[in-house]
């Protein structure tokens, strides 16, 4: 992934292990003097195989899997596999699931926006900020746990439906935590909105045009912050989206404030589809019954993670495995507009551009093959099948 | 503990001064071998106001040259394993390592496939476990206070508070 030839410049190297983030990954930054010129990234510390471990599993036993692909949206990975499962043998689950997997979504999206909040603030140096979004962040995680009963992989998915129910009391208890967490969002955008020194590290520091975003195929709110008007949500409802329409929210500044404000302005957006999601929570059956074996076919199953867009692509051949099960994450897909804005900017911003995409390695990191123009070269499936079958003995 | 003891007295004096301000400020650093990050941001809660770790005077350190306790966590992958490896060697003794989550006591959900080496057990020695996937917060300081037990001479009692550390 590197951006710019970076020889005979110093390099400062940083990672994996490294006080920044919490996640393995190596970036090399050119320098001259404090200015970066040119910055490299390495992924791949945490690539387990995955993909090729869900085509030994069963269909209902992938669930689990790849819900262990992120922690932090773990939720959404399960919804998209559970969907295109559901597409692939012609069932559609009832609409109170629906409905109550659209909440735990939206419940994981402010999980995961607080704890964004408190990441990027504490790269500023500006850890009061973190402690206190990941004390709010407790209340949604116990609402989670309330539901679903575990803080952290929530396992509400199955095939055809969910596993869990909403009753008053879980309600009422959803309701009084979400009047917190409003409150203390508009806290949040008052301090990124008027803070002196967070607005000095913040604006006009990474700023991306529309026109870049769209180039180097940004996703989510990194390029939501850029104008980009893109939001599954909005574009092709899934799950319970059809009846609980989301507000499409954008920026126009591309910097890093622009990405601050979007997802806080998100997370407001999620307390009132939650609201919604309650008042109307639609009556009936929890799942319906789904085969043991997939009728063959394939298809593509689109959802809107927290940080932005995410593909699955499954292939079954009619048995009780997946043929293939491909993922592509939104976290990888963002990496590209690190690189490229790093450029110009002082060493000391890069830790707060590198957390502004809200990067998230345990999804990223996946095997991608870059064909270059230049030696391209076109291998058959059965080639393909067959260099698999002697790499893997 | 692996330091060499010395018949001297004045040493064997310096040692339990030692020893006692490793167990009232254990340095720790943190690193993620290959884990799904469910077990990092549970990690990350434990400094937070809610469960503050520091009341212990626990602090997460940048630097593994500063740091008594390694905190690992999640399946080691190839790609991990040697630098793991290299941050445990550049610990300095005596060390201690806790294991945390199911894929780091086992592989966990990761069990076959292909890029993963195993637990961390495999590769360097590791002195507490603290099971679940991921763990609760308050199930990894009940492992950090098991580890700061044994370090005073005290039996860790698996059992005792085991309710807590669901």
């Amino acid at each position: 992934m590197e951006k710019q030839d970076s020889n005979g410049k110093f390099i400062v190297p940083i990672g994996p292990q490294h006080p920044a983030l919490k996640e393995p990954g190596h970036f090399e930054f050119a320098v001259e003097g404090e200015i970066v010129t040119g910055a490299a990234v390495r992924l791949g510390y945490v690539h387990r195989g995955i993909e090729k471990g869900a085509e030994a599993r069963n269909w209902t036993q992938n669930i689990y899997l790849l819900e262990r692909v992120c922690g932090i949206c773990s939720h959404i990975h399960a919804t998209a596999y559970t969907l295109g499962v559901e597409k692939l043998a012609n069932v559609v689950a009832p609409p109170r699931a629906q409905a109550i997997r659209t909440l735990v979504a939206e419940l994981e999206r402010i999980h995961s926006h607080l704890l964004w909040l408190g990441v990027a603030a504490h790269e500023g140096g500006f850890d009061t900020l973190f402690m206190f979004s990941w004390r709010d962040r407790e209340t949604v995680m116990d609402l989670l746990e309330m539901i679903t009963g575990n803080r952290v992989h929530y396992s509400t998915n199955i095939l055809g439906g969910v596993k869990i129910d909403l009753d008053d009391e879980k309600i009422t208890a959803i309701r009084k935590g979400l009047d917190f967490l409003e409150e203390r969002t508009h806290h949040y955008l008052k301090v990124i909105n008027t803070d002196e020194t967070f607005l000095g590290r913040t604006r006009d520091v990474g700023t991306m045009s529309r026109q870049q975003a769209e180039e180097l195929g940004a996703v989510g709110p990194t390029a939501r912050a850029s104008g980009v008007p893109r939001d599954l949500r909005v574009e092709a409802p899934y799950a319970g989206y059809h009846e609980f329409p989301v507000r499409l929210i954008t920026a126009t500044e591309g910097d890093l404030h622009a990405r601050f404000v979007v997802r806080m302005n998100e997370c407001l957006d999620c307390y009132r589809v939650i609201r919604e999601i309650l008042d109307r929570l639609p009556g009936g059956e929890l799942a319906t019954r789904v085969p043991r074996r997939i009728p063959e076919g394939e298809t593509i199953s689109r959802v809107e993670a927290p940080r932005g867009e995410l593909v699955y692509f499954i292939k079954s051949t009619g048995g009780d495995k997946p043929d293939r099960i491909k993922v592509r994450t939104p976290s990888l897909c963002n990496w590209g507009t690190v690189t490229s804005v790093a450029v110009g900017h002082k060493l000391a911003d890069m830790p707060m551009l590198l957390a502004g995409i809200d990067p998230c390695f345990s999804c990223n990191d996946r095997m991608v093959r870059v064909n270059r123009p230049d030696q391209s070269q076109t291998w058959s499936w059965e080639n393909l099948r067959q260099y698999g079958i002697e790499y893997y003995r | 503990m692996n330091e060499v003891k010395l018949e001297n007295p004045w040493q064997q004096a310096l040692d339990r001064v030692r020893s006692w301000a490793r167990i009232n400020s254990p340095w720790a650093i943190h690193f993620n071998s290959g884990s799904c990050n469910g077990c990092d941001i549970e990690i990350l809660a434990t400094l937070t106001p809610r469960y503050d770790v520091e009341r212990f005077g626990i602090k997460l350190q940048g630097s593994p040259r500063h740091a008594d306790v390694l905190i690992c966590t999640g399946p080691v992958t190839l790609q991990a394993r040697d630098r793991l490896v290299r941050i445990y060697n550049q610990m300095p003794e005596p060390k201690f390592v806790i294991a945390v989550g199911s894929c780091g006591l086992s592989g966990g959900a990761f069990q076959g496939c292909y890029n993963v080496v195993g637990s961390i057990a495999d590769v360097i020695p590791v002195d507490v476990y603290v099971p679940g996937c991921p763990p609760r917060p308050e199930a990894i300081i009940y492992g950090v206070v098991q580890l700061l037990k044994s370090l005073k001479g005290e039996t860790p009692d698996p059992q005792a508070n085991a309710a807590g550390a669901g």
